[in-house]
């Protein structure tokens, strides 16, 4: 790779409008880093959303007895809060926002295969977002049923299910498109001499990623689109009353929304491997393992949807075969965080806000996979069905998990992309402040749902009261973290374009462009000729 | 480089390879689609032996019949028409292509009076006849619609998208040299085509 630094400095892409005025320089814009901001905005104004909703619940349940808000109106809230949280938030979320601004230029490429079909994914994710939001104002208001949408209480219900159920529809077909494009980006447009075991393991992780999207993605697309048919033609595909099967219903979202959870964590898992050795200058640990169990996962994913149906009925045998196949799944996830602690191990580890998250990451994420495996065991998980601790399960993977390599992305890239920095001490700050508020809101779901607290309900027997105090006050620390995060991110100050340029001394090839990058990324495609992580080569180069 | 410069270098880029390889992997996302209802049918019709060989009943295989040659037919039209773009014989391409478009109208035309009639008679969710069915026949027939519906919603769009293959034939954006959009739709054609070809003896012909 070689360093030289241009004499003239070419307009980077915010300089660069391409001709367009206006918002047009965004709406129109193939450009993939103008396309992983709008994602970047438009996701993180829906995840505020989310958040508000999910405050107005805590709020709700802070004391036993309704106070705030009605029984039917916490329903609408909590899938409202589940579909904003899933469709708009933590799938699309670091595939669309960083696989966008940052996978072409990691692997060397001016954009991605098909800069259009980009933007068209784009559209239709607003698309499905603005269906998914209409419901708090048209119809009878949003979907009740949970953001599972099952059957055949979301046939019958009169809330607006049709449309959110539409709006997840839109959404799927956005995720199939971005992991189409990533996919042919990465089999076509790979530098020179980048060869599959020379690509950063942030891309391995979207590769994997794709996969799912495109192999999964439709199952659950048609299985809404019969929930739809269903409403409107009032026929019975999964209502028993009317013959149909409300079982096979279930295997048939499930089939999607298993593998979708590895669509909400593998992005972020890469995320963290590039975090990892930059922060502790070291190469990585098992490079291979890394790459190939994102693809194991993929894979072995699909085989394990059944273990959310443990409780509705299904023969012996299948339960069984499905909890052991579930356990299967925890081996490549371990083998990855066992190899990023043993790439720290020895380092010299460098605790900036981006691996402050990276490492809250793995501790959160630990207790959301060993909580995974307690209900992905058949015994255990009898017991403790829709209870409280799979909402504290759920939470730790997806929010502890991915939603902090976000943030850890977001801290990351940052200067890269926009050519500024962050106040480093505040965001120290805000990690600590959000990873206690963390852990104080949702440690105590798991113990209230072990001692038997059902979720889904806004209302709870008086001996729950403690750890429902603790929960509520909790998400307010969590909360005041997310808003440190976000005011930190607006007071950002431009730093020179040297400082920017790498301030943490990475090796990808993210780190040898301008920041914030030129329209085509790079000034003359460049040749790799190693691995991305040898750090113990640096001095020689 | 100025701006306009930079959006020509953006556009210059063609990697025909990559365009049909998203295009595959496009047909594979269709084909799941389509294989979640296969799964569904199967099962439900596994359920309801009875019903649904009784509902099949109903159907007109002459009407299937003719609109699988016309499918059949028509897949091979487009695939000549890309043999004929690269031997720069333009005319007959654009003919060629023109005629699965009619064949296209064909179908729908066939599919309307298949559909019409059976609306005529009562046979559709809320219809006198579909309310005496038995649940199994019933749901037959929600399927049968369902996806003969999305089959047909399939064949429109790919009429479309081989309207605008002619019309980029007609300003020279496609070329002898220059076809992936061309082949392309004509992969997609094949695909409607396809799915069809499971359909019928699916819904019209096992007994
Ligand atoms: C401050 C942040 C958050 C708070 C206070 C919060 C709180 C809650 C609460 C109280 C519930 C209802 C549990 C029940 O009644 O069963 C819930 C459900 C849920 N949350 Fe969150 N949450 C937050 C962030 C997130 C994030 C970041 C995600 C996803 C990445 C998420 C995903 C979900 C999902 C999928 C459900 C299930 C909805 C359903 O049952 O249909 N939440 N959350
Ligand atoms: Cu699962």
């Amino acid at each position: 790779m070689d360093d030289n630094v241009t004499s003239k400095p070419q307009l980077n892409f915010f300089e660069d409008t391409g001709g367009r005025k206006g918002i047009f320089k965004w709406i129109l814009s193939t450009d993939h880093k103008r396309i992983g901001l709008l994602y970047f905005y438009s996701i993180i104004s829906f995840f505020m959303v989310g958040v508000a909703l999910g405050l107005l619940m805590r709020l709700e349940l802070l004391e036993p007895g309704g106070q705030y808000i009605d029984a039917n109106t916490y329903n609408s809230a909590f899938t409202l809060h589940g579909v904003i949280m899933i469709f708009l938030f933590i799938i699309p979320g670091i595939p669309a926002v960083f696989g966008n601004l940052i996978l072409p230029i990691i692997i060397g490429a001016k954009d991605v295969a098909f800069p259009r079909v980009n933007l068209l994914s784009w559209y239709l994710y607003v698309i499905g977002a603005f269906f998914a939001l209409s419901t708090l104002v048209f119809g009878d208001g949003p979907a009740d049923t949970g953001w599972t949408f099952y059957a055949p209480y979301s046939v019958n219900t009169s809330t607006n299910v049709s449309m959110s159920v539409l709006a997840a529809f839109i959404l799927g077909f956005s995720s199939i498109l971005t992991g189409l494009n990533f996919l042919v980006t990465m089999h076509r447009m790979r530098a020179p001499g980048m060869t599959w075991m020379r690509m950063p393991l942030f891309a391995w992780g979207l590769y994997a990623t794709a996969w799912i999207q495109l192999l999964a993605t439709p199952i659950v697309g048609i299985t809404l689109l019969m929930i739809v048919a269903e409403r409107f033609l009032g026929v019975g595909l999964f209502d028993p009353s009317l013959g149909g099967d409300p079982i096979l219903y279930q295997h048939m979202f499930w089939i999607y929304s298993h593998p979708a959870v590895y669509v909400m964590i593998l992005p972020a898992m890469g995320v963290i491997s590039e975090i990892i050795p930059t922060f502790s200058q070291r190469k990585i640990f098992g490079y291979k393992a890394i790459a190939f169990s994102s693809l194991f996962i993929a894979f072995v994913g699909y085989t394990v949807w059944g273990h959310h149906m443990f409780t509705s009925g299904m023969s012996g045998s299948a339960r069984i075969i499905f909890s052991i196949l579930t356990f299967i799944v925890a081996i490549p996830s371990a083998i990855k965080v066992f190899n990023w602690l043993a790439t720290m191990y020895g380092g010299s580890i460098d605790l900036k806000p981006a691996m402050l998250f990276a490492l809250g990451f793995i501790f959160l994420f630990l207790i959301g996979g060993l909580t995974g495996l307690v209900v992905g065991a058949l015994a255990t998980d009898v017991h403790l069905h829709d209870t409280y601790f799979v909402v504290g399960h759920f939470h730790y993977v997806m929010f502890g998990g991915t939603g902090f390599a976000f943030i850890a992305a977001l801290y990351y890239w940052f200067p890269k992309i926009y050519g500024k920095m962050y106040d480093v001490k505040q965001a120290t700050i805000a990690f600590w402040v959000m990873f206690t508020g963390f852990n104080i809101l949702y440690f105590p779901m798991l113990v209230v749902g072990i001692m038997g607290m059902p979720r889904r309900y806004y209302d709870y027997l008086p001996q729950f009261h403690v750890p429902n105090i603790i929960s509520t006050v909790g998400s307010w620390i969590l909360v005041t973290g997310l808003i440190m995060v976000i005011i930190n991110f607006f007071k950002a100050k431009k730093i020179s374009a040297e400082e920017a340029k790498n301030p943490w001394g990475g090796l990808t090839l993210e780190w040898t462009v301008q920041s914030p990058p030129t329209v085509l990324n790079f000034d003359e495609i460049p040749t790799v000729t190693s691995g991305p992580y040898e750090y113990q080569n640096k001095e020689e180069r | 480089m100025s701006s306009e410069a930079l959006q020509h270098a953006h556009d210059e880029h063609r990697d025909d390879a990559a365009s049909k390889l998203g295009m595959w992997l496009f047909l594979f996302t269709e084909l799941l689609l389509f294989g979640g209802l296969f799964l569904v049918y199967s099962i439900y019709r596994n359920m309801n032996m009875e019903d649904f060989h009784a509902g099949s009943a109903h159907l007109d295989i002459f009407i299937g019949a003719i609109n699988t040659i016309v499918l059949i037919t028509s897949s091979a039209t487009v695939a000549i028409s890309i043999t004929a773009i690269q031997k720069k014989h333009y005319r007959l391409a654009k003919g060629l292509l023109w005629f699965t478009i009619l064949a296209a109208g064909v179908f729908m035309v066939n599919k309307y009076f298949e559909w019409g009639h059976k609306f005529e008679i009562g046979l559709y969710p809320g219809g006198d006849m579909f309310e005496a069915m038995p649940g199994g026949e019933r749901l037959f027939f929600v399927l049968y619609y369902f996806m003969t519906g999305l089959h047909g919603l399939h064949v429109i769009i790919g009429a479309i998208i081989i309207g605008f293959v002619i019309k980029e034939i007609n300003q020279g954006k496609q070329t002898y040299d220059n076809f992936a959009f061309h082949e392309n739709a004509g992969l997609y054609w094949h695909l409607v085509d396809l799915i069809w070809i499971f359909l019928f003896p699916l819904m019209y012909l096992i007994i």
